[in-house]
C-alpha cells in the first residue's frame, strides 16, 4: 500500500498477463472540459455555487486524504495536470505496462453524483457520461465507461440508463455507497428496474456523501476510520439490498462491489443467514437465504486487496466467496493502486489467474479478450 | 447438569426490568415524581422487540411474564441447568437513549440498585456490569465510582452506538474511571437512535438493524484504536458483547493495512490495530455467525491468531442456539476450556483469577 514513485517504462513489465482492471479513476482536468456537454445555464451554476454535497466543505473532501485528491504523486501527467486526467499519460503508465486490456472507468467526485441539486445533479451526470464516451472510451477501445446517474432521483437515473442503453461505450452503471438511504430501498428500484431491463450491471464504489454519520454512532475524527468505514457501509448497503428483496423483483439484476475490500463479505453472508432465518417472519417476500442471492448476484472488486499476515487466509476468502465472482481492479491513479504483479501473494492456478484476473469481468461486462 | 458448562463464566446474560414499576422504589422523589405523572410507561428499546424471535427462546419464555423478569427462572433454566460458576448481568434497558442526560443518570442509578437488591442478593452466582448514562460521562463517572465499591459489579456496560464514535474524548473520563478500578469495559449490541442505525441510513426492517449490530462493532472497535485510547489507557480491556466474531480477522487485515498506509494520520497508535486487540479486546461467543460447516469455523478460529479472545456467553435469553448447544462443535478440549472458563476469569479480575 505504500505509495509508488518509481516512473515504469511502457513495456517494461513483461511477466504480466493481460488484465481487465475494473476500477479506473479518470479525472476532468478542468471544467472547462464539460462545456461542450454541459447548458449554459449549469456551467454558469457551477461557476457561482460549485458543487454543493451533504458536507461542509466546498473545496475538498470531507476528510482530509492521505495525500492530494487520494493520487499517487507518480500519477501527475508531465504537463502537471491531475492524475487521471491525461488518457495519453494514462496508457503510457498504466494500460500499457499492466496490459490491461479492459478498463472500466468510474468517474469520481465532482461527478454530479451527490450534488445536493437534484437537477443539478442530473444534469451533471449526463454530462459526465457525454465526457467518458467521447473524451475516453471512444478515444481508446480498451476503456469502457459507467453510466453515472443522479441516484437519489430514481426516475432521473432510470431515464438516464435508459439513455445510454444499447451504446456499447457504456457497461455498467454507477452508484455510490453513501446514499442518502439504504440502497435496498424503494426510492431506488427504478434504477434497478432499468438496469436490470437493459442488461447493465450496477457497480457501487465506495464513497460519496450521504449525509449520515459513517458510523450508526456518529461521526468519527479520522480519514482511517473512513477509508476503513467504507466496508462497513457496504456491508449495510448489501444487507439492505438483500433484505429489502431487489434480487427478487429484479431476477436479472447484477451488482458489483467496487473499492471496499471483499473478505468482509463471507462473514457478512454468514451473518445475514442466521439471523434471517430466525426472523424471516419479516420478510415473508424473500424465497432464498441471504448467501444464495449474494451467490448469484454479487460480483467484487478486489481493491484495496486484503493482507492478511498468512497468505493462505486469502486462499480461503477466495474460496468462501467463489473464483468466478472475484474482479481484478487497481484503483488508478489512486495511492492504494494494487498492482497486478504483487498484489496477489498466494499462487494461482492458472484458471483461477485467468478467471480473476481477466474472465470474470470479460463475461460479466460481455468483452472477450482482445 | 449441562457437562461441558460446569464452572464455566457466562459473560453475557440479560436480566430484564419486569416495569418501570419495579424501579419506582429505587428513584428519588423527584424522579419517582416524574415518571408517575408524566406518565412515562416504559424504556424497552426497539433493539430487542419483546415478542421478536431473537429476543427470547421459546422455552426461556414464560406465560404472564416478561422473558428473564425473574430470577428463579434464570436460576432453573439457566444456573442450575447448566452449572455455571458466575454470570454475568447486562440489563438493556433504554437508559442511554434518553436525551434529558439527569434522567439518565437517574435511571442509571436505579437499573443498578434494582439489580442489587432483586438479583445479586438472591444469588451468589450473578455479577453485573455497572449500567451508566454514557450521554453525559461524568454523570457516568460518578456511577462508576458510587457502584465500583461493591464488588459484584465486574464490569462497566456501554452500548456500541451511542452519541458519538467511542474512542472520541468526550468518552476518556469513563475509561480512566473505569482503568483505575480494574473494570473491563463491556460494550455491548444496542443504539441510543441518535442517529440512523447504519452508516448509509436508517433501515426498513428490524432484520436489517439486527445485523447492522456487527458493522457498528467494526467502525466503533476502529474508533478505539485510532483515537489512541488503548495508548491513554494500556490496562485498560474492552469487551464486545453480542457482536458476533467471524467478522474480526477481515476487519483486522483491513486496519492493519490502512494503518500501515495513513499511521502519519494516527502518530500516537504506536503498534498494529491487531496486536492492540488481542492485547485489549475481547469478545463474547455468542451469537456465532458461523459458516456452513464445522471445518470452516474452525478455519476462522485460526485466522483469529489467538486463543485468548473469546469469551463463552449464552446470551440469555436471547435466541440463537437450542438446548445447550452454545459451543460450537469440533473445538479442541484446549481451547474451549480456555472460552468456557480461563479466558472469562482473566478479563474480569473481580473474579478472582483462576478457577
Amino acid at each position: 500500500m505504500n505509495v509508488q514513485t518509481q516512473v515504469r517504462r511502457a513495456g517494461a513489465a513483461s511477466t504480466k498477463i493481460a488484465i481487465a482492471d475494473c476500477d479506473i479513476h479518470p479525472c476532468v482536468g478542468s471544467p472547462r472540459e464539460l462545456d461542450p456537454y454541459l447548458a449554459k445555464r449549469w456551467q454558469q451554476e457551477f461557476a457561482t455555487f460549485g458543487s454543493r454535497f451533504r458536507h461542509a466543505f466546498s473545496g475538498g473532501p470531507q476528510y482530509p486524504k492521505g495525500q492530494p485528491d487520494a493520487h499517487r504523486r507518480d500519477a501527475r501527467p508531465p504537463s502537471g495536470a491531475k492524475g487521471g486526467s491525461d488518457l495519453g499519460f494514462m496508457r503510457e503508465q498504466h494500460l500499457i505496462p499492466n496490459d490491461v486490456r479492459l478498463g472500466i472507468l468510474n468517474p469520481l467526485s465532482p461527478s454530479g453524483q451527490g450534488f445536493q441539486n437534484p437537477e443539478f445533479s442530473a444534469a451533471y451526470c449526463t454530462a459526465m457520461n457525454d465526457w467518458q464516451k467521447y473524451n475516453w472510451a471512444e478515444k481508446e477501445p480498451r476503456l469502457k465507461a459507467s453510466v453515472l446517474v443522479p441516484y437519489e432521483d430514481g426516475a432521473a437515473s432510470a431515464a438516464e440508463i435508459r439513455r445510454r442503453a444499447g451504446d456499447p461505450a457504456f457497461v455498467q452503471v454507477l452508484l455510490l455507497s453513501r446514499s442518502a438511504e439504504p440502497l435496498g430501498q424503494r426510492r431506488y428500484w427504478p434504477i434497478y428496474e432499468a438496469a436490470a431491463e437493459c442488461g447493465l450491471p450496477v457497480a457501487v464504489h465506495a464513497f460519496g456523501y450521504g449525509g449520515t454519520p459513517i458510523t450508526g454512532g456518529g461521526w468519527p475524527s479520522y480519514y482511517i476510520e473512513e477509508v476503513s468505514g467504507h466496508a462497513q457501509c457496504c456491508q449495510a448497503l448489501l444487507t439492505s439490498m438483500v433484505i429489502e428483496g431487489i434480487f427478487e423483483r429484479f431476477p436479472g439484476l447484477k451488482v458489483v462491489m467496487v473499492e471496499a475490500g471483499f473478505a468482509w463479505l463471507p462473514p457478512l453472508a454468514w451473518r445475514m443467514d442466521k439471523h434471517w432465518m430466525r426472523l424471516r417472519q419479516e420478510t415473508p417476500h424473500l424465497k432464498r437465504k441471504p448467501s444464495e442471492c449474494i451467490r448469484d448476484h454479487v460480483w467484487i472488486a478486489t481493491q484495496p486487496m486484503e493482507e492478511p499476515d498468512r497468505p493462505e487466509f486469502l486462499r480461503d476468502t477466495f474460496e468462501w466467496i467463489g473464483w468466478d465472482r472475484l474482479l481484478f481492479a487497481t484503483d488508478y491513479p489512486h495511492w492504494d493502486f494494487d498492482d497486478p504483479a504483487q498484489a496477489i501473494r498466494i499462487k494461482l492456478s492458472p484458471e483461477e489467474r485467468l478467471g480473476l484476473f481477466y474472465n470474470n469481468a470479460a463475461e460479466l461486462y460481455g468483452q472477450p479478450l482482445q | 447438569m449441562a457437562e461441558p458448562y460446569r464452572g464455566c463464566v457466562d459473560c453475557d446474560i440479560h436480566p430484564s426490568v419486569p416495569s418501570i414499576k419495579a424501579l419506582l422504589p429505587y428513584m428519588p422523589d423527584f424522579w419517582h415524581d416524574t415518571v408517575v405523572q408524566r406518565g412515562i410507561k416504559a424504556l424497552d428499546t426497539i433493539s430487542y422487540p419483546q415478542n421478536a424471535p431473537i429476543s427470547g427462546r421459546p422455552d426461556w419464555r414464560v406465560e404472564g411474564r416478561k422473558t428473564a423478569s425473574s430470577v428463579e427462572d434464570v436460576q432453573q433454566q439457566l444456573l442450575d441447568a447448566w452449572g455455571a460458576d458466575y454470570a454475568i448481568c447486562n440489563p438493556l434497558y433504554g437508559v442511554q437513549a434518553l436525551l434529558n442526560v439527569d434522567m439518565g443518570a437517574a435511571f442509571a442509578q436505579a437499573v443498578n440498585d434494582w439489580l442489587v437488591k432483586e438479583w445479586l442478593d438472591r444469588d451468589e452466582r450473578l455479577r453485573a456490569s455497572i449500567v451508566i448514562p454514557m450521554q453525559a460521562p461524568d454523570l457516568a463517572v460518578e456511577e462508576i465510582n458510587r457502584c465500583a465499591k461493591d464488588p459484584r459489579f465486574v464490569q462497566v456496560l456501554m452500548l456500541v452506538n451511542g452519541e458519538m464514535p467511542l474512542g472520541r474524548r468526550f468518552y476518556w473520563p469513563i475509561y480512566a474511571t473505569a482503568e483505575r478500578h480494574g473494570l473491563p469495559v463491556g460494550i455491548h449490541a444496542g443504539s441510543s437512535y441518535h442517529h440512523p442505525v447504519t452508516p448509509v441510513g436508517w433501515p426498513s426492517y428490524y432484520t436489517e438493524d439486527y445485523l447492522a449490530q456487527s458493522q457498528a462493532f467494526q467502525s466503533q472497535l476502529a474508533s478505539l484504536i485510532c483515537e489512541g485510547v488503548f495508548t491513554k489507557y494500556p490496562a485498560l480491556h474492552v469487551v464486545l458483547m453480542e457482536s458476533g466474531f467471524t467478522w474480526l480477522p477481515s476487519f483486522l487485515w483491513r486496519l492493519d493495512k490502512v494503518w500501515r498506509g495513513l499511521r502519519m494520520e494516527v502518530p500516537w497508535v504506536h503498534a498494529l490495530p491487531s496486536e492492540i486487540v488481542r492485547k485489549n479486546v475481547r469478545l463474547t461467543l455468542q451469537p456465532i455467525d458461523a459458516p456452513p460447516t464445522a471445518e470452516q469455523l474452525n478455519r476462522v478460529m485460526d485466522q483469529l491468531e489467538s486463543d485468548r479472545l473469546l469469551l463463552f456467553s449464552t446470551d440469555y435469553p436471547h435466541w440463537h442456539f437450542d438446548g445447550t448447544a452454545a459451543m460450537p462443535e469440533g473445538l479442541s478440549p484446549e481451547l474451549a476450556r480456555r472460552i468456557l472458563v480461563d479466558n472469562p476469569r482473566a478479563t474480569y479480575s473481580r473474579l478472582g483469577g483462576q478457577a
